[in-house]
Order: structure tokens, then C-alpha cells, then sequence
């Protein structure tokens, strides 16, 4: 029993030593998505626990889809919330998020400007990392094939054939081409062709053109290289395919980009190889096929004012120049002070090629989900471009009418 | 039985049936008849990490007090039901107008979301359930005639489909079906054509998902026939044996007649199971060849970002539910008539 009681005040003793980050009181629950870079955030606000804060960080893959029912409820089960630009849209059609302004005056002077996610003049998220899926491309194998960086997707193409002639590989491409990233392949490949997925000032689709049946052809002509099992891959299985050797050329997010060359799961020679460059063009545009995203956290609206303030406070903690010098491989940082590494090389590329970024449009999520589903027929060989792009329009429409848009 | 008697000791049951099975689902059915009121939308600027632009964004307080005002939603009527992402009315007429022949017309309905489903839903109901069931009694019948050591090892090995958790075990066959994976790896040895992959064209992906629904379920199947075989008499076993007959004819005029009932209750859980399938979906990562109507439900209500549509999960689970009584009706009927007879 002594000894209990000596651990615990031992234990309470450490806390309180490295607690403080000056919050007086107050719960932070932090939730977000589960990778690298959010973890290194999360960990870096769970510092603040102690004293008479509590910080407790639940992270999931699934965050996206459990956040508006988390922070729905009142008080919220989380009091920040990490999220995407995407993600920030679904809390804003329910109004769940709540301004910054107030707190970033007290506590955040040393954001940046750029970090700032203003809508309608009211900061509703602080950015701390930029995503985008790039070009990620085997050295070793372009060059055996002899075929150079390709900087358009016609030249994708040219290189794997060329390195499916010399025999190098079977499949040289893999791609995210199942369920939501199947959707999102398709709005990188529309964003590509220049393409606008809404007639303008409305919900109205207007996908059904001759860039969608390009787009289109152009999915079907990648996924032509690929495993045939493409429909079922998502970026993890493209990570393995990768980490595996079996894959020259792929479009995979930022932030895998340390992790498949973190010197675990694969060879080095495959590692050393492994480089990076900004989304290619397609059909002669000029902007790189591809969305850009990042990642920050909103705080809910729901909460206690003394909350909201201890969760900025620990947030702005999480988001330090020094948890962003500890962790410079985790991701392309917003963060002051933080230097572009290596592996930051294709996002960056990409956003200096004027890729856009990812629609922040309250209707955006029905397109997103009807392209996912109704485009599939086409890779498959089971209907036109020209039928599966009516099916998407036809679906979308479903579902914005329930969701009240149309 | 007096009817006091009876209400009391129905009354707990009838309670909980009522709370935990007939108000939700009439809660769900009211839900299926209303959308979302239309949201208040209004441009203003955005800016972030990569810029600034023209937007548009929900006015949330327009909207909530559109929201108070009517909190189920706007009514809709049947007009979920009927719209293109259910039961289609309108584009079923265009295509039977449109479509030459029966082919084409097929071919048109096998491309609305909730058509597709329903096809393969009533494939893996009408397949994997004969299928069970005679599996099942098949190895019932072999454990039977087991010497009694062997059997309680058998018996447990047998039932390992059913324990273990379907996503699990769809998991763990998804990696073994892989073109590199053991089970796709043999096949492609075996069939002498490395393309062959199991995963890739819809058909093939049918007939996997078919064979683990066999697969998971068959233990159910076998555990009820098998503790049914230990209740066939042995004197009417022995009296067959009399007279001559052979293990077959035994089988097929004593042992057979007597697991009928058996039968029909295996039939009517299997159809009820089958017929909501998910999991293996899920699992094989099989969306894109093979959706169930299970999985429309949990694509309207799961996909993220905000695109919740309950009016639409609640229109497919009424269907849904419509679909269970239709294929059950059968069996019940019969069911009913028997008891009749008997009484």
C-alpha cells in the first residue's frame, strides 16, 4: 500500500513537472485520423496533460466518418476535432465548428498567416500539414527501361509500356482505385482535364462532357497496367504492392511517402530507388492531375469556453516549430520554421504546378461518393464512358435532392 | 391455458418485441418517407493554405430553423422508394421502352444501384442456401458414423467456420484467394494462366463470395442435422434393415422424412441470414462487383464527409424487409398449414 501510494504521488509528481503549457484548467479530447504526422501532433498536446488538465488523444483511420456525431452531441465527445479540408465541410454544413478568431489573438501569434482557414472572415481551422497524391516513381526501373521522369500522364503510359516490354515488371502502375479513392482518382483525373463537376452558381452536375470521357479513358488505359485486381486496392495495399517491388509508377498521398522510405518493409534497394515528383499533366493541361489537401483541427462548438481555450492552448503545443523539428520526415509541414525535406519534394511540386485543391463545396461529398460507386461498371468493361457519366449525374441527383441541395 | 395466465407470461416477451423490434422499425419506415429540407447555401470567400476563392457554404442558421420548424425533414412521400437510387420507376419505363429485347433490358436494370444488389443478393440467398443445407447433412451423416474418440475433435474442428468472426475469416481468405496468395497462387499453377485472379472479374468474384457464405455457414447447418440424427429411432432404423434395405434407402425413406422439420428451420434461417449478406462484402473488398442490399444501407449511412442519407438506408431496409417476408412466405405458409392440420 506505501508503495501505491509513493508511485502515485511519484507518478502525479512527474505529470505536474511536465504539465502546465500555462492552461490553468480544463478537458482537451483530441480526435483525429490515425497516421504518422497526427500522431506526432496528438503526442506533442498529450504533453500538456497533468495538473488540472486532462489531454486524452483517440485517433482511428475512420475518424472522418465518426466526427459529426461526435462532436453533435453536446458537450462533444472530442473538443478539437483533426481534420482535412473536406472533412472541415462536413462540420461546417452542421455548424460544429466554432471561430478561432478570439483565440488565435490570445494565444496563436506565431501562426502564419497561410495556416489560417478562413471562411467568410471567421478562422474555422488551423492547417498544419499540406497532402496531395503525387508521382512516386523506381529510379532503377525507369532507367533500365529506358524512359525518363514522366511529367504527363501520356508519358505514365509510354513508360509502362516500355517497362512491360522490356519484362521488367508485370504490372508497373498501381493506383488507389477502390471505394472512396477510386472517387477521388477521378476527381484528380477531371481536375487534370480541367473539368468543373458543377454548372456554375449551382448544384447542378455537369460531369457528362467530353473531359469526363477523357478522364474516363484515361483511368482505363492506367488501369490496363495494373493488377488486375486494381478494383480492390486502396493505399495500403498500394504501399505493400510498392514496398514489395512489384510496382515502378503509382499516384500515392504525401504522407506515405516517409513511410515507404522509413527503411522498414522493403528492400533498400527498392528504398533508394524510390523517388518522388509532382502529379503528372494530362491532355496537354497544364496543371498537375491531382488535389491538394491539408491537415489541421477545428475546435467544436460545443464545448465549455474554458475548454476550447485549454484545447487551442494544447493544440497550438501539438503544432510547435519544435514538434515539427522532431518529426521533419512525417509530413510536408505549414508549420514556421519547419524545412522542406526530401520526401515533402512531390507535394510541393505539385502545389507550385497550381494543382487545385480538393472542392470545398457543401455537395461535394454526394459527387465524391457517386463517382466512387458508378464508375466502376466502366474500368470493368461492362459500359460506355458516355453511360457510366449518366449514372453519375443520375446518382449524384439522387442523393443531393434527399440531401436538400437540389 | 386462461387468458390472465397467458398474458402474464407473454406480457415481458411482447414488451421487449415491442420496444426492440416493432418501434424501430416503424421508426425507420416513418423516416423513409422524408428527405432533407433544402439548405440555405451562400457564397463567401474562403481562404486557407493554398489561396483564396469563391465558395459556397450552408447558412447553418437558415438551416436550423428551417430544422426546428419540421425536425423529421421535408416529407416526401414514396419518392425515395421510387427514385433512380431504388426502386427506379421512371427508368425502368424508359428502359422497357428502349430496351429490343429481354438482354438489353436486363442489362439496363442490372446497372440501378438497387437492382444490381437485389441480384446479387437473391444469387448468394438461392445459391448458398440449398448448398448449406446439403453440406450440412452430408457431414452429419460421416461425423454419425465416426468412432465415438474421433467425434467430439471432429465435431469441434467442424464448427471453426462458424466461430470464427465473418469479417475475420473473409480477411484472412481475401489475403489466401490473392494472385499471390496460397489458394491464388495454386490456381494460376493449376490452370496454367498467371493472369488468373479471383479478385478482378465480377463472375469469379461471385463464385468466391458464394463459396464462403457455403463455407460459414454450413457448420450451423451440420450442428442441427447432426444433434437431429441422434433422435431418429433405432427401431423403425432396424426394422428398415429387415427388410432389406441398403444404407442409401435408409437414409432416403427413414432418416430424411424425419429431419424434414429440421430442414425447413435451417432453410428459413438461412434464407433470413443469406439474404441480409455483408460481412464477406466488406471483407473481400468485393464492392465493386458485388454489392448486397445490406451494403447499399451501409453506403448511405457510412459514407463520411458528411453525405449521411437516412431517408435512403431507411427506404432500402423497408425494402429489405419486404424482401425477407416475401421469401420466407413460402415456407410459412406451409409451416402454418401443418400446425392447423395437427390442431
Amino acid at each position: 500500500m506505501r508503495i501505491m501510494i509513493a508511485a502515485a504521488s511519484l507518478a502525479v509528481m512527474s505529470s505536474t513537472a511536465y504539465a502546465g503549457c500555462g492552461i490553468s484548467s480544463g478537458s482537451v479530447r483530441i480526435g483525429g485520423n490515425d497516421f504518422p504526422a497526427i500522431q506526432a501532433v496528438s503526442g506533442a498536446a498529450k504533453a500538456c496533460d497533468g495538473g488540472g488538465v486532462s489531454v486524452s488523444v483517440d485517433l482511428n483511420k475512420d475518424h472522418k466518418d465518426r466526427q459529426v456525431a461526435a462532436l453533435t452531441a453536446n458537450p462533444a465527445q472530442f473538443t478539437t476535432s483533426i481534420i482535412n479540408n473536406s472533412a472541415l465541410v462536413a462540420l461546417m454544413n452542421d455548424g460544429l465548428a466554432q471561430p478561432l478568431d478570439e483565440l488565435i489573438a490570445k494565444h496563436g501569434q506565431n501562426l502564419q498567416d497561410m495556416q489560417k482557414v478562413t471562411i467568410d472572415g471567421k478562422v474555422m481551422a488551423v492547417a498544419f500539414m499540406a497532402n496531395a497524391q503525387h508521382l512516386f516513381y523506381r529510379k532503377d526501373i525507369l532507367d533500365k527501361a529506358g524512359v525518363g521522369v514522366p511529367s504527363t500522364y501520356e508519358e505514365v503510359l509510354a513508360a509502362a509500356k516500355a517497362i512491360k516490354d522490356k519484362g521488367l515488371m508485370d504490372y508497373p502502375i498501381a493506383g488507389t482505385y477502390s471505394g472512396w479513392n477510386l472517387g477521388l482518382e477521378f476527381i484528380n483525373m477531371y481536375h487534370g482535364h480541367g473539368g468543373e463537376f458543377f454548372k456554375p452558381g449551382s448544384a447542378e452536375p455537369s460531369v457528362n462532357n467530353a473531359k469526363g470521357i477523357a478522364t474516363l479513358n484515361m483511368m482505363k488505359a492506367l488501369s490496363g497496367y495494373m493488377n488486375p485486381d486494381f478494383l480492390t486496392y486502396d493505399s495500403n495495399a498500394v504501399q505493400a504492392d510498392w514496398e514489395a517491388g512489384n510496382v515502378a509508377l503509382t499516384n500515392l498521398w504525401g504522407s506515405r511517402a516517409g513511410a515507404v522510405t522509413d527503411g522498414e518493409g522493403s528492400t533498400s534497394e527498392i528504398e533508394s530507388n524510390t523517388m518522388f515528383a509532382s502529379a503528372p499533366t494530362v491532355a496537354g493541361q497544364n496543371i498537375p492531375a491531382t488535389t491538394l489537401w491539408w491537415d489541421g483541427f477545428a475546435i467544436a462548438k460545443n464545448v465549455s469556453s474554458s475548454d476550447a481555450e485549454a484545447t487551442f492552448i494544447a493544440m497550438m503545443n501539438g503544432i510547435s516549430p519544435d514538434m515539427a523539428a522532431a518529426n521533419v520526415d512525417a509530413a510536408p509541414w505549414l508549420i514556421e520554421g519547419a524545412a522542406p525535406q526530401p520526401t515533402d519534394v512531390g507535394v510541393l511540386a505539385s502545389a507550385q504546378g497550381g494543382a487545385k485543391p480538393y472542392p470545398m463545396l457543401p455537395y461535394m461529398g454526394a459527387m465524391h461518393s457517386a463517382a466512387s460507386a458508378e464508375i466502376v461498371d466502366f474500368l470493368q468493361g461492362k459500359e460506355s464512358a458516355e453511360q457510366a457519366l449518366a449514372d453519375l449525374e443520375a446518382a449524384y441527383i439522387a442523393a443531393a435532392k434527399e440531401k436538400g441541395f437540389l | 391455458m386462461p387468458h390472465r395466465t397467458f398474458i402474464s407470461f407473454i406480457w415481458p416477451s411482447a414488451l421487449a418485441m415491442i420496444l426492440f423490434i416493432a418501434l424501430p422499425i416503424v421508426s425507420v419506415a416513418v423516416q423513409s418517407l422524408y428527405i432533407q429540407h433544402e439548405q440555405v447555401i451562400e457564397t463567401v470567400k474562403n481562404c486557407g493554405p493554398f489561396g483564396c476563392s469563391e465558395s459556397v457554404v450552408v447558412n447553418v442558421e437558415a438551416t436550423e430553423k428551417i430544422r426546428a420548424e419540421q425536425p423529421l425533414g421535408r416529407f416526401n412521400g414514396l419518392g425515395t422508394y421510387t427514385n433512380r437510387n431504388h426502386l427506379a420507376f421512371a427508368e425502368i419505363g424508359e428502359a422497357w421502352h428502349d430496351s429490343s429485347n429481354w438482354t438489353v433490358f436486363f442489362a439496363a436494370l442490372g446497372n440501378l444501384p438497387f437492382y444490381k444488389a437485389l441480384f446479387f443478393t437473391l444469387a448468394y440467398t438461392l445459391v448458398v442456401t440449398p448448398l448449406v443445407l446439403l453440406l450440412g447433412f452430408f457431414i452429419a451423416l460421416a461425423v454419425n458414423r465416426l468412432p465415438s474418440i474421433y467425434k467430439g475433435p471432429t465435431i469441434f474442428f467442424s464448427l471453426l467456420p462458424m466461430i470464427v468472426t465473418p469479417l475475420i475469416g473473409s480477411l484472412i481468405l481475401f489475403w489466401m484467394i490473392d494472385a499471390k496468395g496460397i489458394i491464388g497462387g495454386s490456381l494460376q499453377l493449376l490452370f496454367d494462366d498467371p493472369d488468373l485472379s479471383l479478385k478482378a472479374s465480377p463472375a469469379l468474384t461471385w463464385i468466391t463470395l458464394f463459396i464462403y457464405g457455403v463455407w460459414h455457414h454450413a457448420p450451423f447447418s451440420f450442428v442441427v442435422f447432426y444433434a437431429g440424427l441422434q433422435t431418429v429411432p433405432k427401431d423403425i432404423l432396424e426394422s428398415a434393415m429387415i427388410d432389406g434395405a441398403n444404407r442409401w434407402q435408409k437414409i432416403y425413406h427413414v432418416v430424411i422424412p424425419h429431419l424434414i422439420p429440421l430442414g425447413v428451420f435451417i432453410a428459413l434461417i438461412q434464407l433470413m441470414d443469406n439474404f441480409r449478406v455483408f460481412e464477406p462484402i466488406v471483407g473481400f473488398n468485393a464492392s465493386a462487383s458485388a454489392t448486397s442490399l445490406s451494403w447499399i444501407i451501409y453506403n448511405d449511412l457510412r459514407t463520411g464527409d458528411g453525405t449521411t442519407l437516412f431517408g435512403s438506408a431507411a427506404a432500402t431496409s423497408m425494402l429489405t424487409i419486404l424482401g425477407v417476408a416475401i421469401l420466407l412466405a413460402p415456407v410459412l405458409i406451409r409451416t402454418w398449414r401443418a400446425n392447423r392440420r395437427m390442431a
